[in-house]
């Protein structure tokens, strides 16, 4: 196939969970370096589970992820890491006692190379930051947490950044400003994998947007086309 | 007044030894997620091993210290990846009943070692020193560099916390695991720097309890218990909770020998562990049990 060099990630027909019954029964997910992509679904559809399998977190039994074409299946999320993939969790995705400036430290901790340049660079993306730069990030609001967690996870200059419902929680105005974020990050050539629970929202900004059901591809299409498509809609934007 | 300074003193030297043993503690608890029980046997242990360099080399103990807390650290990374890393992806539960099993197989070996019976590490009485401005108030010159050292050591420790990378990642993986774990964070070199540390500063806490009183094979499984009230009181998986309770529970120990018997001490860090635990199970510094 020819777009065989542009894809970025390429999870194919993946199967697997935490140990017990599959979650995952054949999920198939797309990103390329220039697309934001977002999942969407009903509630125990398995689109964290897909995320997290994908970054080595959940056991994948049968099936491949090609990163760049390399496979990447169940490797460790040190690799990935290194590989230009970073991962933020839904929950819990800051180092609470550790300052904003600490925690951008730890997301750039396998890097060898000098820090500051690339932290300049998330404090420009979110300036709210860089005056927080001292406070520990246990004390920030659910907003300025999700960008520390964002920003935590840009250290490493990733190809691509997986996102666990990034507007979890969140007032009708940050989200916005989340989604505004998101696609300057995306606007930097930076591929964007997103869970949404905000689906119409998510899939307004999405070039392109998965619906999963119990663990498989329901639907695949552009982010307006589904949100056109009426049988999405009804299952789960309602209406 | 002057019996209660004579007493604070007492309570911030045994508060010195207390915050040495707890800073591992909790550490290890952040960290590995268990209550280490072999750590007062560390204590001893590291105890012992400065009693070999003074009786070998000929060291005083202060400069006997730095090489039973190399020895201490070293032996604390070989327990760990001979029996901990093995049993690391178990439940906490056994780590913990594991834990309990080197301490005794630890003592047993000291015993074999070194013999049962009280040692010292220098003869003959050392002279305090008298300071007549707070109405002859006797300090033991040896009392001062065990709390001067101490504060030298929680230092360092402060400053590789908050300065160094390695210092940071503790901090990090004792916050939030996993979120460690997918920053990519090396787990295993961080709970290697973990044991160093926390075995280095028990044996700083057997050398002062050594130069304070005796050695005994027992004598750290008997500080074990106001080594844990420290923590938990300090919040446990917070070092520097772990120095504030070491020396809340080290004066609380000293001073409640002005209302009871001595022999009631351990009773006092018991009760104030226990309490502690029904009322603020956080600790003062908000630990993670």
């Amino acid at each position: 196939m020819s777009s065989s060099t542009t894809t970025l990630l390429d999870a194919q027909e993946i199967y697997g969970g935490y140990g017990g019954a599959d979650i995952l029964k054949g999920t198939n997910l797309r990103a390329n370096a220039d697309e934001i992509v977002v999942i969407v679904g009903p509630n125990g559809a398995g689109k964290s589970t897909a995320m997290k399998a994908i970054f080595g977190l959940v056991k994948i039994r049968t099936g491949k992820v090609l990163f760049q074409g390399e496979d990447i299946t169940n490797a460790k999320p040190e690799q990935m890491v290194r590989r230009g993939i970073a991962y933020v969790p839904q929950e819990q995705n800051v180092f609470p006692s550790l300052t904003v400036q600490e925690n951008l430290e730890m997301g750039g901790y396998l890097m060898t190379d000098d820090l500051k340049p690339r932290m300049e660079k998330v404090y420009d993306l979110f300036p709210k930051l860089a005056e927080r730069r001292r406070q520990p990030a246990g004390l920030m609001s659910g907003g300025e947490r999700q960008l520390v967690a964002m920003g935590r996870a840009l250290m490493v200059d990733p190809k691509l950044l997986m996102l666990d419902e990034p507007t979890a929680g969140l007032s009708p105005k940050l989200i916005d400003e989340t989604f505004e974020r998101i696609k300057e990050i995306n606007a930097q050539g930076i591929g964007v994998l997103m869970v949404e629970q905000n689906a119409k929202q998510a899939l307004a900004i999405a070039s392109r947007g998965y619906v999963l059901a119990t663990g498989a591809n329901r639907h695949e299409d552009t982010g307006p086309n589904l949100l056109a498509n009426p049988e999405v809609a009804e299952m789960f934007l309602g209406g | 007044m002057n019996d209660i300074l004579q007493i604070l003193i007492y309570g911030m030297v045994l508060g010195s030894v207390l915050s040495m043993g707890a800073i591992g503690v909790s550490m290890i608890f952040g960290i590995l997620r268990f209550a280490h029980f072999a750590h007062g046997d560390f204590m001893t242990l590291g105890a012992y091993i400065g009693l070999t360099f003074i009786a070998v080399m000929g060291l005083s103990p202060w400069f006997a210290l730095p090489a039973a807390m190399i020895g201490m650290a070293v032996v604390a990374v070989v327990i760990d990846q001979l029996l901990y890393r093995r049993i690391r992806r178990t439940q906490p539960v056994i780590l913990l009943i594991s834990s309990f099993g080197m301490a005794l197989i630890l003592r047993s070996l000291i015993q074999l070692i070194w013999g049962s019976e009280n040692q010292t590490y220098a003869s003959g009485i050392q002279f305090p020193w008298r300071l007549d401005v707070l109405g002859g108030l006797r300090i033991k010159p040896d009392h001062v560099w065990i709390v001067l050292i101490s504060l030298g050591l929680v230092a360092g420790v402060h400053l590789f916390l908050t300065r160094t990378r390695m210092g940071k990642a503790m901090r990090a993986m004792s916050d939030n695991m996993d979120l460690a774990l997918v920053s990519g964070i090396p787990a295993e070199r961080v709970i290697i720097v973990t044991w160093i540390i926390g075995g280095a500063l028990a044996a700083a806490a057997g050398v002062f309890l050594g130069i304070d009183t005796r050695l005994h094979p027992v004598m750290g499984w008997t500080t074990l218990l106001p080594v844990f009230a420290a923590a938990i009181l300090g919040g446990i998986g917070r070092p520097y909770g772990a120095i504030v309770g070491g020396m809340v529970i080290g004066i609380s120990m000293e001073m409640s020998t002005l209302f009871i018997s001595a022999a009631y001490k351990p009773a006092v860090a018991f009760a104030i562990m226990v309490v502690m635990l029904i009322f603020r199970p956080q600790g003062i510094f908000k630990g993670t049990l």
